[in-house]
């Protein structure tokens, strides 16, 4: 029997370390957790942001950065206008600030590299992060997992770890990637310009060596929608299929 | 610890502050979460069995289910992912005229909710009886749309949202607590949003 674990307040302090502008709309901040954890891909954290008068808010982030990849994780974070949390991050927040942070969490939409492939991944706008850390991991742990990863976004330039992802998707180590644009003409023969579909996801399976055993679809809740009942159409089974949404 | 230049904040109005539990913020759409895709659940291949243990002891169709006595539920309810929704009108079936119909007692312990797409969450069995918990039918005064759970749902309304289990066809009676899908993957087991038991670690 392993020893009764220790009690340990859940909430910990973190340290921004660096901030880097992704898209227009999503900027990355690194957090240097003063009791540092190893995290899982596709996992996530709270944070927690307190006012001077004790108001608090919160908000769940996915985690970008693959677990090994140390100096930190990275939350990639996209600016809602109307939000609480965001505009605080995009406004307000600088190198050296601490924030309270509590994970890793989350034990589903999760991918290791032991747990192999073929793996199909579906993301839409800021859906592609925890996707990321995952590609990441892949990457990281030279894994020979085939992976897919249909990625849809509005635009070209909002296109999240756009030059990183092509220049994993140019190695052809059995990452394949497709961008698909809702409102651009695709730039490169392997993308899209529409939104995703059950042709899509068949063409993106065909990519794969044989039928995924896993696919994770991520994104607004009407992206993860569209792109599961796709998934189910080109013959996923439903079983198969992991979702995380986000917004009303 | 006072974070830097947090100042704003969506804070809700002072006559509501007393109906928000701590970490929660007010949403006033109705966001949708799920582990999975949406299963398209027909009322022709619907069915709701109650169980002790392995023992089926009674099971209701679509037609037999919407007979028993029908009762509204305005509550506020609180998902884990800090929004909370102030008045959502539900209708449907207490868990008390679902026991009274299979003509037993509400036994002790513990019940495992079950859903159409093999998602389960555990609840004790007296959050469940004397008028505390539903099977909903309708919402609004409408079916209950598919991704929010239809054609029927579990609703816990006092406990975290993830107990009020989508897509529900059936009640399990269990002797212990036996976690459920999020249980088993780090949420908590019981779910008191009052008391923020998020997660399993939470006290």
């Amino acid at each position: 029997m392993s020893a009764e674990p220790q009690p340990q307040s859940p909430w910990q302090m973190a340290t921004i370390t660096r901030i880097e502008k992704r898209t227009p709309r999503v900027t990355s901040f690194w957090f240097q957790p003063s009791r540092p954890f190893t995290h899982l891909a596709g996992q996530h954290v709270d944070v927690r942001l307190t006012a001077p008068d004790g108001y608090q808010a919160r908000r769940s982030y996915s985690i970008a950065s693959a677990p090994e990849a140390g100096a930190g994780i990275e939350l990639a974070i996209e600016r809602l206008d109307d939000g609480e949390v965001s505009p605080f991050f995009h406004d307000v927040a600088e190198i050296g600030d601490e924030i309270e942070l509590r994970g890793p969490l989350g034990g589903h939409f999760i991918w290791e590299a032991s747990d192999g492939g073929p793996i199909l991944l579906v993301g839409g706008g800021s859906g592609v992060v925890p996707l990321m850390a995952m590609v990441r991991h892949r990457a990281l742990q030279k894994s020979a997992a085939p992976i897919a990863l249909v990625f849809s976004a509005r635009v070209w330039d909002e296109v999240i770890f756009r030059d990183e992802l092509i220049g994993l998707d140019d190695r052809r180590d059995g990452f394949d990637l497709a961008l698909t644009l809702t409102r651009e003409q695709a730039r490169r023969a392997s993308d899209y310009s529409r939104r995703v579909d059950a042709r899509m996801m068949m063409q993106a399976m065909e990519r794969l060596p044989k039928a995924p055993r896993l696919a994770f679809v991520c994104g607004s809740n009407a992206f993860v929608s569209a792109a599961a009942e796709a998934l189910i159409e080109a013959g996923v089974p439903a079983g198969f299929i992991r979702t995380e949404r986000y917004g009303v | 610890m006072v974070t830097r230049g947090f100042f704003s904040g969506r804070r809700p109005p002072s006559d509501t502050d007393e109906r928000i539990p701590p970490g929660q913020y007010l949403e006033q759409g109705f966001p949708v979460l799920s582990a999975g895709p949406t299963p398209r659940v027909r009322t022709e291949d619907w069915s709701f069995t109650l169980k002790h243990g392995p023992r089926p002891i009674k099971k209701w169709s679509w037609a037999e289910f919407n007979a028993l006595p029908q009762n509204k539920m305005t509550r506020d309810i609180h998902c884990v992912t800090a929004w909370t929704k102030f008045n959502t009108p539900w209708q449907g079936v207490l868990i008390d005229d679902i026991l009274a119909d299979a003509g037993i007692e509400p036994p002790s312990g513990f019940t495992l909710a079950h859903s159409f797409d093999g998602y389960s969450t555990n609840v004790p069995t007296k959050d469940l009886v004397t008028g505390k918990a539903m099977v909903a039918l309708l919402y609004e005064g409408k079916p209950i749309t598919l991704d929010h759970g239809g054609p029927a749902r579990l609703l816990v309304p006092h406990l975290y949202f993830w107990k009020s289990a989508k897509w529900v066809n059936g009640l399990q009676f269990t002797e212990r607590d036996e976690p459920g899908f999020w249980e088993l993957r780090g949420y908590h087991m019981y779910g008191d949003p009052w008391r923020e038991q998020r997660y399993s670690s939470d006290p």
